[in-house]
């Protein structure tokens, strides 16, 4: 596959994300969203470097040029993961004290 | 040598200390003699320097760097040679004599006030020394300077009266007009010469590096502060002011020393005043013009120590006429006999002040001949002398300034015999009212009149013996005599050209001159020997009487002016534009602050809104925004 595909889906995931996190206020469906970015971006990543290493594979036979972008795409599902617990666990604590969920009462600090 | 001609120079830094620091602690007594002694320490070490330079020419010493860098350098070096060994015996002798006058003059104050005075006097006289040993134009600048700054400290010696304060200030103010000029052409020297010692800056080879705008400016910037130091038109008015400080001083300080400076330096710099005929010219028409202005004003003035500071000026003028004519040696010479009389008149007053209980006006004098003796024989001899008879010291030096002046233009000559008249007109004006005819103080003070003490009279003896001998050592070849002091100076100013008048113009001169003074002399004599002046009567008589006006018109046409500048910089400038300035600063960020804090909603939606925003932005701008149209172009296109 072309990797213009990749490209257009990734880019229409990434901002379907961002429209997501603009746009909505229940605070689980932005966090939804941040993952669909992440996401967005990890596919990206994969993608690339197919692209490169298929590149270098046809020069040298045992190259592994291009690879090594896909050790970042397991840091950052490590690194979401780790958000994850940690994001739900404010969330949880946010509902135990407001009996609510929408981002937009996050703002007593206001004033 | 190096020992003997820093110890000079360190005697009397020795005694500003030792007074300075401990003037609660030590008794009077001890403090006169101290600082008297040192003083005459540096005198006798002043004489040692004199016969070494007498046998073994001049010396230079060097003792470390006064500044050094990789391109230049001013090294801390002191030079005895004729002219600087003359000045030191001139300096540290009468400075001597006036220490020892000073200890019986200024025995009413109190110990520590005492000690002060001491103090000033001795850093005055280290100074001085050091204007004058110097061997280079920084070295002496510091002379400068601290000659400066001690008679600040010394006229306003009695700092609790406001006016003597607001004279201190004048001097000192005038004589920093003076020394920016001064400063000026040093720097001047340092660009275009890149040194400052005399040895290597008064040299045929370096005039002749120099361009005439180059010599004419440097000689003019050091006439400046010629002027200044030495109280010419137009910067004189200070000295008159300063005879505010006690007697002593003005006699030390403001006739016999420090007024000089400004001759020490242009003879010290001949070399360069001599390659400009144009200061040449403006030197000798200043000279000319302070002496006459001085001598009318001091004709109509009724304070004994005015009448005395204004013939300092008057006579100071002359010394400015014999160098802007040429003639070094003769300037030099009048210094030397003018600090052997003017210190004695000077003094004279301050015996007759003292007895009189601080009463300065001759008006209320008189007759003060028999009751004074010893004062009044000495007062007599420096009238004399100062008015030209020969065989006194004055005429000798005098006639040599007018032969000079009248061999470069006959109206010098005219002007300075007119100016010599005055000066025996108002000297024996003065003579004639303090001591002939009747008292005209109190009875109380005509009880209390007494002669002064032995400290007071000694001095005036030696002085009165000085100052009708000095003019021994300047006697023409004309009278049979090979002058002596023109023979010593020739090396600095070189030889002194006497064959430009045949002898019988000059006997013709000298007689000229002699007799108009002589006239004048008996004139005032007689006129002032009954009778006193009164308020003047006529609009010339208070013309002069109220000085020219000169200080009025510095005061309406300088200080003036410059007070309501300086409101208009206080009102206007500092409120409006510096405090606007300031102000507007905080107002700006109060205003910003105002107007930008709308955009810290508290809306986490917003901020994002914001951040997502201003990433597009960011990358718009990065990669220039036709770049990435045409990578999405490109994009589509393939696909």
């Amino acid at each position: 596959m072309p990797i213009q595909y990749y490209i257009f889906f990734c880019l229409t995931l990434f901002s379907i994300g961002v429209i997501g996190v603009l746009t909505r206020r229940n605070a689980i469906i932005v966090f939804m969203c941040i993952e669909l970015m992440l996401n967005a971006v990890n596919l990206l990543l994969v993608a690339f470097s197919k692209m490169h290493h298929a590149t270098a594979l046809k020069l040298s036979a045992v190259s592994t040029a291009g690879i090594d972008a896909q050790i970042f795409v397991f840091f950052i599902m490590v690194v979401a993961a780790a958000e994850v617990s940690v994001g739900l666990a404010i969330i949880v604590m946010m509902f135990r004290n407001t009996h609510s969920i929408d981002i937009n009462f996050l703002n007593r600090l206001k004033n | 040598m190096k020992l003997i001609i820093g110890l000079i120079v360190l005697w009397p830094l020795i005694g500003f200390l030792f007074n300075g620091l401990g003037r609660n602690i030590w008794s009077k007594k001890v403090i006169a003699y101290k600082a008297t002694g040192y003083i005459v320490m540096s005198f006798v070490f002043s004489i040692l320097a004199f016969l070494n330079v007498q046998s073994n020419g001049a010396v230079t010493v060097h003792y470390f760097d006064f500044i050094n860098t990789t391109s230049f350098k001013i090294p801390f070096d002191l030079k005895v040679d004729a002219l600087s060994s003359l000045f030191l015996l001139v300096i540290t002798g009468v400075g001597s004599l006036i220490h020892l006058y000073s200890t019986a003059y200024m025995k009413e104050e109190e110990a520590p006030h005492y000690a002060r005075y001491f103090a000033y006097l001795n850093l005055f006289i280290f100074s001085m020394l050091l204007l004058v040993l110097g061997d280079n134009f920084v070295i002496m600048f510091i002379g400068w300077e601290g000659v400066g700054l001690c008679s600040y400290l010394l006229i306003g010696y009695w700092f609790t009266n406001s006016t003597y304060n607001y004279a201190a200030k004048k001097a000192f103010i005038m004589n920093r007009i003076g020394d920016l000029g001064f400063l000026l052409a040093i720097f001047w020297l340092i660009v275009k010469l890149g040194t400052l010692s005399y040895g290597s800056v008064l040299t045929a080879q370096s005039v002749a590096k120099l361009s005439t705008t180059d010599i004419t400016g440097i000689t003019l910037l050091l006439f400046v502060g010629a002027m200044g130091k030495s109280a010419q038109i137009p910067l004189y008015t200070w000295l008159p002011d300063a005879m505010a400080g006690p007697t002593p001083v003005s006699a030390l300080i403001h006739a016999a020393t420090m007024v000089t400076a400004g001759i020490y330096m242009i003879t010290r710099a001949n070399i360069l005043f001599s390659a400009s005929a144009f200061t040449q010219h403006v030197v000798a028409i200043v000279g000319i013009s302070t002496a006459l202005l001085a001598a009318t004003i001091a004709i109509k003035q009724n304070d004994i120590k005015k009448v005395l500071a204004y013939s300092t000026v008057s006579q100071l003028g002359y010394m400015f006429l014999g160098l802007g004519v040429g003639a070094y040696s003769g300037a030099v010479f009048h210094v030397i006999t003018h600090a052997f009389f003017k210190a004695l008149l000077f003094l004279g007053a301050g015996s007759v002040i003292h007895a009189m209980h601080h009463e300065q006006d001759i008006r209320k004098m008189g007759g003060l001949k028999s009751r004074l003796p010893i004062t009044h024989i000495t007062f007599l001899i420096g009238c004399i002398a100062i008015a030209g008879v020969p065989p006194f010291s004055g005429f000798f030096s005098k006639d040599e300034i007018l032969a000079a002046a009248f061999a470069k233009s006959p109206i010098y000559w005219v002007l300075g015999v007119m100016g010599a008249a005055m000066t025996a007109f108002y000297m024996f004006r003065l003579y004639a009212t303090t001591f002939l005819g009747q008292f005209r103080g109190t009875q109380e003070q005509a009880h209390h009149l007494h002669e002064s003490p032995i400290a007071m009279t000694l001095p005036l003896i030696l002085l009165a013996v000085a100052s009708a001998i000095a003019g021994a050592i300047g006697i023409p070849s004309l009278m049979g005599g090979h002058h002596w002091l023109s023979h010593q100076l020739a090396p600095i100013v070189g030889e002194a050209h006497e064959s430009v008048l045949s002898h019988s113009t000059e006997w013709v001169l000298m007689g000229a001159s002699v007799s108009i003074a002589v006239i004048a002399l008996l004139i005032a004599v007689n006129r002032y020997k009954r009778q006193t002046d009164g308020e003047p009567q006529t609009a010339f008589g208070k013309f002069l009487y109220n000085k020219w006006y000169v200080d009025e018109l510095y005061q309406n046409a300088i200080v003036d002016p410059l007070n309501k500048f300086a409101g208009f910089l206080k009102n206007v400038i500092e409120k409006n534009v510096i405090d606007g300035a300031v102000n507007g600063t905080g107002k700006l960020v109060q205003y910003s602050a105002r107007k930008i804090r709308f955009i810290q909603s508290g809306q986490v939606g917003n901020y994002i809104l914001f951040m997502v925003l201003s990433l597009v932005l960011l990358f718009i701008i990065w990669f220039n925004d036709i770049s990435i149209l045409k990578f999405f172009f490109k994009l589509t296109h393939k696909s």
